[in-house]
């Protein structure tokens, strides 16, 4: 895995999300209230929403414009919806972020 | 030791007599030994109803008002069929015809009054009957045989009634009457008309402005000469010339009378012992024929009979309604304009209404109606209240509901009266006093209504409004409807249960309640957290930190997102009034921001688009520093105050709507509501500010500032509903906090106030707001108390530095 290093835990709020620039676009980065952390690209598959804006709640985040629930691990849109937002691999050491810009995947 | 009760002897079994009963029953229940005296057979029956009866609409039984039982529970001794026929003023007592002898304390006369009889030659003969009582109606129906020819003599109220009870039976009838149209009392010539035309259509034939000079016939009737020599045929003839009061009795006692027994405004004779009561009685130089009246003197007579003696009668204006089905017909005061008065008239010939309305002084002073009633109690209400009817003039034929324009037709209309509208012109009962009957005592049905508030329960006209308030009552009593739906997948429990059981099981943070109330999930959802959020809000003001993780994009950041993610920016231009300083700062951020768009918003102030997020915190430092506050364009919370240039600079303005609306927008902003709030202020009833789409609206008028609630623009409209009036500014503070903070307290969350004020009813959103001083208070209270936590500028705040992270990229990576 490409690690980069992208900030540290304690930057993201619990329940929150926070984005990284990249030259392929930008990526939310999201922290769950159990402190999991997970890699979306920044584009909810109904119409582009930012969906670091979303409500983060268990390992899902609401899309802020159309309210479209996208799963955190695989990216896809929650049922009845379908679609998929890119997932990216992304890690915590000793509180450090690790980000692969790389590892752009679709689960759905 | 026994207390001898005092002795109250009651000639005359009708109306007047026994209400005047029921109401000093209500006082004192056994200060006295009731007799009473009726000529009738019949225990008290309510007169009102033997139209119905006649034409087979109702039934005798349905009439009687009390019944044996009642007396005897009430130790009433009774003497029915019993006439009386001499009153000893010496000894105190009254002497029937067969001898029975009543020693009284107190005497009470209600004689009623009796058809006059016109003196005309066959006036005694068999088949000529009276109307006035169950008996003559007995006699009618005795002598109806379809087919058979009646003629009634006299078309006034009572003529028309009996002539249309016998038509519906069959008879071929009749009406003779010496004007030149029916009910001129009531009615002017084309309202006169209208009616007229209506009831030969059901098959009346008219004879107008014709006198009888003579009933013919041999051992019976058999026809009718007029004094121009034409004559009719007729198997019977009902007399209904008018009534004249019956004072026999009491003029032969020797007490005072002229046309009537003459009373005093304590309803007392000349002689203090003894009281009098109903069509008999003259008062103030007028006698009265209608119910209305007599039950307003049965209550003061029945106060001083109590001893109480606080009331007094000071006369009564009347109005009247036709009871005969399907026709609708109203009038009340002075309809015949004299100089200087001025018509207000619409004729609808299309829809067979017709309305006349008659001001003096900008005062209504008579109305006559036909076809469409459902304003009169409204108008005559304004009547009798000397209303300064000029501000809604325009609108004023058009009825109530057009002015309030709650776009709900006739029933909303009802519930648009105000509470004292009177409703119930008989038992003077008004709209306030059903609404509550209804909530307080848990009515459900026509009859309970009557029953607890006498509303309909005498002639039976205002039953349709009786009716629409019952279905309006309770229709909108929410506690009556029980539909709890979960707020969302991740809970039993519904939007209604949150704010109460937050403060009484004192849950103070979202985990709290969650863990509580055993949520199904472990943090919720998009749907329950920014709820939860808005309740721990309202209910901890000051305690409560705001979870900004459960706010929607917009609140979280304190600006709207727009469609390419970037945000809009809108400053609060307070009430609407800004100036170039404020213009010329707001130039130059712009300028300095590239800003791609400004717009002059709908809620009058000026939007600045496509700013980026990162951008958001630099601008608002700007903004803030040159004076401006967050507009709160993105939240659920108070909008705009929008006002017009009211008396400053209008010619129509009759308030400082202007100064008004910035007070308002100073003790509301920052306040977060369950959905958007938006106020307007309108310095005159034209409205230039839109107030009565607002969820809160202004409309000053010369004498104070009536206040709207529930409206909305948005995709669907909604016009307020009215809600009171009140004098000064310092009310209009005190009544919109309480509003807004009774809105904050019981509505659900995302509910605007429309479908909220459609959910509980505005008779409900009144109880608290207008009719309880004393909790409207408590409420601004809590209202205030909670603004000093909530107007901290958010935008200030970031311009420091808050929540930072919000704004800027964890990282940039290439
Ligand atoms: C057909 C009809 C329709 C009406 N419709 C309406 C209407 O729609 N709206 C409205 O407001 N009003 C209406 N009225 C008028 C209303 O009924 C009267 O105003 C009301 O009944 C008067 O009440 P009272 O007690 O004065 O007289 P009453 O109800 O007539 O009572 C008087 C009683 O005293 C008795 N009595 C008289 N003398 C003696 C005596 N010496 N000894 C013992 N008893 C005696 C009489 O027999 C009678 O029972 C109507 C009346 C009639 C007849
Ligand atoms: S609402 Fe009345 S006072 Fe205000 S601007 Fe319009 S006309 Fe003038
Ligand atoms: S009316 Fe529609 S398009 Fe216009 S601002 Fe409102 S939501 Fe957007
Ligand atoms: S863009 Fe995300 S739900 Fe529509």
């Amino acid at each position: 895995m490409n690690r980069t290093r992208i900030g540290k835990l304690e930057d993201i709020p619990r329940q929150g999300s926070r984005i990284v620039n990249t030259e392929h676009g930008e990526i939310a980065v999201f922290r769950t209230v159990g402190d999991q952390v997970f890699a979306l690209n920044n584009r909810c598959p109904h119409k582009g929403g930012p969906l670091a804006q979303g409500i983060v709640h268990g390992q899902r985040v609401t899309c802020p414009l159309h309210s479209w629930v996208i799963d955190l691990a695989s990216g896809a849109a929650v049922a009845p919806d379908s679609g998929c937002a890119h997932r990216y691999d992304v890690l915590v050491e000793d509180g450090v972020l690790f980000l692969d810009p790389e590892s752009r995947e679709c689960k759905a | 030791m026994t207390k001898t009760k005092m002795r109250l002897v009651v000639i005359g079994n009708g109306m007047a007599g026994i209400r005047t009963i029921e109401e000093l029953l209500k006082m004192s229940a056994d200060e006295f030994d009731i007799t009473v005296f009726g000529a009738e057979p019949q225990p008290n029956y309510n007169r009102i109803l033997l139209s119905p009866v006649l034409s087979g609409e109702m039934k005798f039984q349905d009439t009687v008002l009390n019944d044996w039982r009642w007396y005897e529970e009430n130790h009433i001794t009774l003497h029915t069929g019993k006439t009386v026929t001499k009153i000893d003023r010496v000894r105190c007592t009254v002497e029937t015809d067969d001898g029975i002898v009543a020693p009284y304390d107190r005497l009470l006369i209600a004689t009623g009054s009796n058809p006059i009889m016109l003196p005309v030659p066959g006036i005694n003969l068999p088949g000529v009957l009276g109307y006035r009582s169950i008996a003559d109606v007995e006699k009618m129906l005795a002598a109806a045989r379809p087919g058979k020819r009646a003629v009634v003599i006299g078309g006034g109220l009572l003529g028309l009634e009996a002539a249309n009870g016998l038509s519906l039976r069959g008879m071929d009838v009749s009406v003779v009457h010496l004007c030149e149209w029916p009910m001129e009392r009531q009615l002017d010539k084309v309202g006169g008309g209208l009616l007229k035309e209506a009831l030969e259509k059901r098959g009346l034939k008219f004879y107008l402005s014709r006198q009888t000079d003579a009933i013919l016939g041999e051992g019976a009737v058999t026809g009718l000469r007029f004094k121009d020599g034409e004559e009719i045929v007729a198997d019977l003839v009902v007399m209904s010339a008018g009534i004249r009061p019956n004072i026999a009795l009491a003029k032969s006692a020797g007490i005072h009378c002229e046309r009537g027994i003459v009373v005093s405004d304590t309803m007392q004779t000349y002689d203090p012992k003894i009281y009098s009561v109903g069509e008999c009685v003259q008062h103030r130089g007028q006698t009265y024929g209608l119910v209305a009246p007599l039950f307003e003197q049965a209550k003061v007579a029945a106060n001083h009979l109590a001893r109480y003696g606080r009331m007094r009668y000071e006369g009564s204006s009347v109005s009247t309604k036709l009871k005969v089905t399907g026709i609708d017909l109203f009038s009340a005061g002075d309809f015949n304009p004299v100089a200087g008065d001025d018509e207000l008239l619409l004729q609808d010939a299309a829809r067979g209404v017709y309305k006349k309305l008659v001001l003096r002084d900008n005062k209504l002073r008579g109305a006559v109606m036909y076809g469409d009633t459902v304003d009169g109690p409204w108008y005559f209400q304004m009547m009798r209240d000397g209303t300064d009817v000029s501000e809604m003039r325009e609108h004023l034929l058009f009825g109530q509901t057009h002015l309030g324009d709650s776009g709900h037709g006739a029933k909303a209309g009802v519930m648009s009266m105000p509470d004292t509208a009177e409703i119930c012109g008989c038992n003077g009962v008004c709209k306030g006093t059903i609404v509550n009957a209804i909530i307080d005592k848990k009515l459900f049905t026509l009859d309970e209504v009557r029953a607890h508030t006498k509303a309909s329960a005498s002639c039976g006209s205002c039953t349709g409004l009786v009716e629409a308030i019952l279905a309006n009552t309770l229709g909108g009593d929410y506690s009556a409807k029980p539909s709890k739906k979960p707020i969302c997948g991740c809970t039993e429990y519904a939007h209604q249960d949150m704010y109460k059981t937050i403060r009484e099981r004192s849950l103070k943070t979202i985990p709290e309640v969650m863990q509580a109330l055993e949520w199904k999930t472990t943090d919720g959802c998009h749907v329950c957290r920014p709820a939860l959020n808005y309740y721990l809000l309202a209910a901890w003001p000051g305690e409560y930190v705001d979870d900004s993780r459960s706010r929607f994009i917009n609140e979280r950041v304190h600006a709207n997102i727009q469609k390419d993610g970037t945000y809009s920016v809108i400053p609060r231009i307070w009430g609407g009034v800004t100036s170039p300083a404020e213009l010329r700062s707001i130039a130059e951020i712009a300028e300095r921001h590239q800003v791609p768009t400004v717009h002059i918003t709908g809620g009058q102030r000026i939007g600045l688009y496509g700013i980026t997020k990162e951008n958001l915190p630099k601008m608002w430092a700007e903004l803030v520093e040159a004076g401006f506050v967050s507009g709160h364009a993105y939240g659920k919370s108070l909008r705009t105050v929008k006002t017009c240039v009211g008396s400053e600079w209008c010619r129509f303005g009759t308030q400082d709507s202007t100064g008004l609306g910035i007070k308002v927008e100073q003790m509301t902003w920052g306040s977060w509501t369950p959905h958007k709030f938006k106020i307007a202020v309108s310095g005159c009833p034209r409205n230039c500010a839109e107030a009565t789409i607002k969820d809160f609206g202004v409309v000053c008028v010369d004498s104070g500032y009536e206040l709207h609630v529930g409206g909305n623009g948005g995709v669907k409209v909604r016009v307020t509903d009215f809600l009171c009036k009140v004098a000064s500014e310092a009310e209009v503070l005190e009544y919109c906090g309480a509003f807004m903070q009774l809105y904050r307290e019981d509505a659900h969350y995302l509910d605007r106030t429309a479908p909220w004020i459609e959910r509980v009813g505005l008779p409900y959103i009144k109880r608290h707001i207008v009719d309880d001083a004393e909790g409207r208070a408590e409420l601004y209270a809590r209202f205030l108390k909670s603004q000093q936590y909530s107007q901290d500028d958010p935008w200030r705040e970031r311009a420091q530095g808050k929540d930072a992270h919000e704004y800027t990229a964890l990282a940039t990576i290439a």
